[in-house]
């Protein structure tokens, strides 16, 4: 079963950068996760400040520029996974926040 | 299932094949390194939903199986050498769970090729990595290959024997065994992959939870022995070939052929990476590898949105090379099925007519559908029903079967109308 998982934040509370342990921590992570052939692809998405929006409605496209004020929770980091089942996916994403601290992810069948 | 005790067995399966490799390599004996294996995943599930999973499961695990082998080597005589290996071992070795990340790679590549042995009939080389590397339990494979759960279990248990009965050490391959034991590791990989995708057997055309399975596999191998382009172009050919699986069955379940398929379907994400795999096989240089040279033939399909824009000319060729690297009359066939598409069905048909007295393919249902498919396109209708419906009993997939006899009634129609 294919899943995308992504962690959820209010984008007004800065995330402090992380150090070179965690960085060292997560790499290894990611490396055991694509071994184990569960981790097809994943990234993070760039500040909203760069985002963009564009609407169809009534015939009418409308592009409107970020940033965004209104979103409280917002895509961070994300992942498509393979995973054999719900309770899989759950024990992988409980090793992922063990290591990149606490927060929220929701794991989406897709 | 109570939510722990799913957690509980999410994580043992996690671990299971790290565990696996880990004992077999401290035991030097691949049969009692599983059974100490399933000791530990015994306790942790008895343990693990009440206490909860421990921080570092797999030292858990790792210990538990220890513990068992130093009592189980002190209570037989026989392995005293072993326990004094072990001994020596655990002097030197320090902790479990500070086992570098290297040590355990190279353990999982000892499985690997200990599980694929050739001293094993082909069979038994699949269920025991099956069991032993997918952490598939005997009565999951079983299922998988539709036979009674003991005739798996047996073939585990005399498998693990004739590992222990051969002194198969537990160790990779180099030098000049290495080639023939990596084909043989292939092979078995994807066969676990080729029996999930084309079901010899059954009521469904596709099982693509055994497609997946290989699939890992073949990703796992790929991290373990980055540097073989083979394992790259295997890896490469079951990504694509995956990446139809989608679009290979109709809502009813009944088959749906490649160029019948809506492309819309096909797994963007998965041809993405397969061409990645096999992109690295030919940097390898490894471009002439059966794998590879399946994977590349693989990718003239995925890389036509339309059926009409596939490249069979490209097909052809490449067919061409696969046959003079290894030979072999289903090769010939495809070959055949891809001279139609370049250049009409009668350059297909006079290459199958060659292969109808081959003995391998005698009894072969793809031959007899292939030369029906030609000959309807040639307009002889009559001696393509008779291919159909011959087709139609050779095979033992449900709905394979219908559809060519469904393809056997339309040629009969065709016939009358004519």
């Amino acid at each position: 079963m294919r899943y995308l998982c992504y962690t959820l934040a209010d984008p007004t509370i800065p995330i402090p950068p992380p150090t070179p342990e965690l960085m060292a921590t997560m790499g290894a992570f990611m490396e055991e996760a694509t071994k184990a052939g569960v981790l097809l692809s994943a990234g993070a998405a760039g500040p909203l400040d760069e985002a963009t929006k564009v609407r169809y409605r009534d015939g009418e496209f409308t592009v409107l520029d970020g940033p965004f004020t209104e979103a409280k929770e917002l895509v961070g980091g994300w992942a498509l996974m393979e995973y054999r089942d719900k309770a899989e996916a759950i024990e992988w994403t409980k090793r992922f926040m063990a290591i990149a601290g606490e927060g929220e992810v929701t794991i989406r069948p897709v | 299932m109570t939510q722990t005790h799913a957690a509980a067995e999410a994580v043992v399966r996690m671990e299971w094949a790290r565990l696996v490799a880990t004992l077999a390599r401290y035991t030097g004996d691949v049969g009692l390194g599983e059974e100490l294996a399933q000791d530990a995943v015994v306790a942790a599930l008895e343990q693990w939903p009440d206490s909860g999973v421990p921080a570092s499961p797999g030292a858990w695990l790792t210990t538990v199986a220890k513990r068992r082998a130093i009592d189980l080597f002190r209570r037989n005589r026989e392995l005293e050498r072993k326990y004094a290996q072990i001994g020596r071992d655990a002097a030197t070795a320090g902790p479990f769970d500070q086992a570098a990340g290297d040590d355990i790679d190279d353990d999982m590549l000892r499985l690997i090729f200990t599980a694929c042995h050739p001293v094993l009939t082909v069979p038994a080389r699949v269920a025991l990595t099956l069991r032993l590397l997918g952490g598939l339990t005997t009565a999951e494979i079983a299922r998988a290959y539709l036979v009674p759960e003991p005739t798996i279990a047996q073939r585990i248990v005399r498998a693990k024997k004739t590992l222990g009965q051969a002194h198969v050490p537990f160790e990779t391959p180099d030098g000049q065994q290495r080639p023939a034991r990596l084909s043989s590791v292939l092979e078995v990989i994807y066969l676990i992959f080729n029996e999930g995708y084309s079901a010899t057997a059954g009521d469904d055309w596709t099982r693509p939870d055994l497609c997946h399975e290989a699939v890992r596999l073949g990703r796992l191998l790929a991290q373990l022995a980055p540097a073989e382009p083979e394992v790259h172009g295997l890896a490469a050919l079951m990504e694509i070939q995956a990446s139809r699986l989608p679009a290979r069955t109709g809502p009813s379940g009944a088959p749906v052929l490649l160029l019948d398929q809506d492309r819309a379907r096909w797994d963007r994400l998965l041809i993405h990476r397969g061409l990645a795999a096999l992109a690295r096989a030919e940097q390898l240089g490894g471009a002439h590898g059966p794998y590879a040279l399946q994977a590349a033939i693989a990718a003239c399909h995925a890389r036509a949105f339309r059926p009409e824009d596939t490249d069979w000319a490209r097909i052809t060729q490449l067919y061409g090379v696969l046959a003079g690297v290894q030979p072999s009359p289903v090769v010939e066939l495809n070959r055949a099925v891809a001279l139609s598409m370049a250049y009409g069905p009668q350059a297909g048909l006079d290459l199958v007519d060659q292969l109808v007295t081959e003995p391998s393919l005698r009894n072969y249902h793809l031959l007899a559908s292939v030369r029906g498919d030609l000959l309807m396109k040639l307009g002889r209708p009559a001696e393509a029903q008779a291919e159909f419906e011959r087709a139609a009993g050779l095979t033992r997939n449900g709905p394979e079967r219908e559809l060519t006899a469904l393809r056997a009634q339309q040629a009969r129609r065709a016939r009358t109308a004519g």
